[in-house]
């Protein structure tokens, strides 16, 4: 017994010590916006999507939930629904991270829902903690992340300006033209409607797994391009379509969400944020 | 009359004035009811048991209900909208008439008998009565303001630590329990002493007149698929042939996206229906008269009407003679709960005056 173990301390290497599933480690997804092929920055930089027409970025927010790994054997690690909702802030960077606990292990794939699940989005009101809350300091600001005539939370938000918005009813009417869509609906309540959550499922291994483990961090490095919210397989045009809120056009720009994330790679046995 | 009589008489109204707010608190019952289900209705819809009624609980309840700090610049409460007189709605108001003057699309719906209603508004958009407040108050011509917003200046203001200690145990000020206090206040607007609900709870001799009790059959025959015992209402959502109007509002489709629901809204109840004018969910009609000669003779045709006012004929409507409309008339007098409206229980606490909460 001795020699066999000692055997596979050997063979996993000094930086890759045995994973002991009893044990946990920190994991973390970091959501890194780009636009395009350039960084993130707000208004009045400019950018310009697949139909050519230039925008700038006002407010970039959207909820990350339901966090699960997976491993090379087809087994899978779900994070505490509790624990497991977040929400992304593109204009401030210590919102990027979606830091959780997960077992000891070399995890080659890694899902989440871009959104929050039917079942938390009808739970009584003591059950929305954190992020999902109401309060001060702590929930979404009032940051216009709930509908609430139309219960439920908005998924993802995206503002900005493009000067070929128009200034009448079905553009913007105050003049500033501006865009806005905010997408959301989990599939209603009582009568079935729109649900635009949408899992987003992330292959680690040719960017590099997740290596966790206890007293260290993994983080799973992910490129966000928003400009995809245009150019994705559904392709639009701005002031054809400057505001979508809760429609049924909400489905095609949903449908882009996933065309959105890609794994850059992985930063494995960190030990202070400052590495990452 | 010299100074001193001046002085006497002043004392004399003071201590007169006294007198009436003390007789006028008398009314209120000693003992804190609760919630009391009435013997003719159905068991609640709301669960209870995650928020249980307290006379702590309902008191800060009713403090939020006529707080003004829940709007943007203080100056719009639930109570501004709901006023207790109109059973909970907005007497003379056609449209919410909210913060700045700014109007809505819509008739604020009583608040009354909410315990029994699944989903809230006129288009059923929110499925929870804790979570219907944030529609008000984030709503831009209600409120304006935000929950966090609110809950902030709660916390900065002197009474309320101590007031949601007493309800909830400890001086949190959350959204839960912002939220929870205002439903024991709406929960326990129950409305059910009308004449309707003391014939039907065989009390105090109470007996319909020979008008009424016609009225109530034809009222069993043609109004009660939807506006069914003893809520008024069968909570569904139905077109009921209005003309749409000038906004286009489409009710309940705005919350399924299903063109089916095109120009649906929620069936209201009918208690206390003298006190909630005008009528339908842009409050165009201002009487009853007109809304019944809206059923006799004034509906539109589209798809998505309800088949249920279809005659065989291909007319549309309720048919009604003149005599059959009195009598229906007369039956719906009945469902006017005169205690309910003047409850002192729901009244807005005088916080300046004599009377001190």
């Amino acid at each position: 017994m001795l020699i066999i173990a000692a055997l596979i301390a050997a063979a996993c290497g000094k930086d890759s010590p045995l994973p002991d599933a009893g044990k946990k480690g920190a994991f973390s997804i970091e959501f890194d916006n780009i636009v395009g092929e350039e960084t993130l920055s707000f208004h009045p930089r400019e950018y310009t999507n697949a139909k050519g027409e230039k925008f700038s970025i006002k407010l970039l927010q959207y909820f990350v939930s339901n966090i699960k790994l997976y491993k090379a054997d087809g087994s899978e690690y779900a994070v505490p629904q509790e624990d497991s909702y977040f929400l992304v802030n593109g204009g401030d960077r210590a919102t990027r991270f979606t830091q959780v606990e997960a077992p000891e292990g070399d995890y080659t794939k890694v899902s989440f829902i871009l959104g929050v699940d039917a079942e938390r989005s009808k739970m009584p009101v003591e059950a929305r903690k954190g992020v999902l809350s109401f309060n001060p300091d702590q929930g979404h600001e009032g940051g216009g992340m709930y509908w609430g005539w139309n219960s439920g939370y908005i998924f993802f938000k995206f503002e900005g300006h493009c000067n070929l918005v128009s200034d009448d009813q079905q553009g913007d009417p105050t003049g500033n033209k501006q865009f806005k869509y905010h997408i959301g609906g989990f599939g209603g309540y009582s009568a079935p409607t729109i649900n635009n959550i949408k899992v987003i499922t992330v292959d680690l291994a040719p960017g590099g797994m997740a290596k966790v483990r206890a007293g260290l961090r993994s983080n799973v490095h992910l490129l966000v391009d928003v400009m995809q919210v245009f150019n994705g397989p559904h392709t639009f045009s701005i002031p054809e379509h400057p505001n979508v809120m809760f429609s049924e056009y909400s489905v095609h720009i949903a449908n882009n969400f996933p065309s959105m994330f890609s794994h850059d790679h992985t930063e494995n046995f960190v030990r202070s944020e400052d590495e990452l | 009359m010299n100074f001193n009589m001046k002085k006497l008489c002043v004392l004399g109204i003071l201590v007169g004035l006294v007198f009436a707010c003390k007789k006028g608190s008398d009314v209120l019952p000693d003992v804190f009811a609760g919630f009391t289900k009435p013997a003719n209705f159905p068991e609640p819809e709301y669960d209870f048991s995650r928020n249980p009624i307290t006379e702590a609980g309902f008191e800060l309840g009713k403090r939020l209900f006529y707080e003004p700090r829940l709007s943007r610049n203080n100056t719009i409460a639930c109570g501004s909208c709901h006023i207790q007189s109109a059973s909970f709605t907005h007497h003379g108001h056609d449209v919410s008439h909210g913060i700045d003057d700014r109007l809505g699309t819509r008739n604020p719906m009583p608040i009354v008998n909410l315990a029994w209603q699944r989903e809230f508004f006129w288009d059923g958009g929110v499925f929870d009565l804790d979570l219907s407040p944030v529609n008000a108050i984030t709503s831009p011509v209600e409120m304006d303001e935000t929950v966090p917003n609110v809950i902030r200046k709660l916390r900065q203001h002197p009474d309320y630590t101590a007031l949601f200690k007493k309800a909830f145990g400890t001086e949190e000020i959350t959204d839960a329990r912002l939220f929870k206090a205002l439903s024991q206040f709406m929960l326990m607007a129950v409305s059910a002493d009308t004449k309707y609900d003391k014939v039907m709870r065989n009390e105090e001799g109470a007996a319909f007149t020979e008008a009424e009790k016609k009225g109530y059959v034809f009222f069993k025959q043609r109004c009660a698929t939807c506006h069914s015992e003893p809520l008024f209402t069968d909570r569904s959502y139905r077109n009921n042939g209005l003309q749409p109007n000038r906004v286009n509002d489409i009710g309940r489709d705005s919350v399924t996206l299903n063109p089916r629901d095109r120009y649906a809204f929620k069936v209201p109840s009918l208690r206390n229906w003298q006190y909630t004018a005008p009528y339908m969910h842009d409050g165009r009609f201002l009487t009853l008269n007109r809304v019944l000669e809206h059923y006799r003779s004034g509906m539109v045709d589209s798809e998505t009407l309800d088949p249920i006012f279809r005659q065989p004929d291909g007319r549309i409507g309720i048919l009604m003679t003149d005599e059959e409309k009195e009598n229906l008339m007369a039956f719906l007098q009945t469902l006017n709960d005169r205690e309910f409206v003047t409850n002192p229980l729901f009244a807005e606490p005088e916080m300046g005056g004599l009377i001190v909460n």
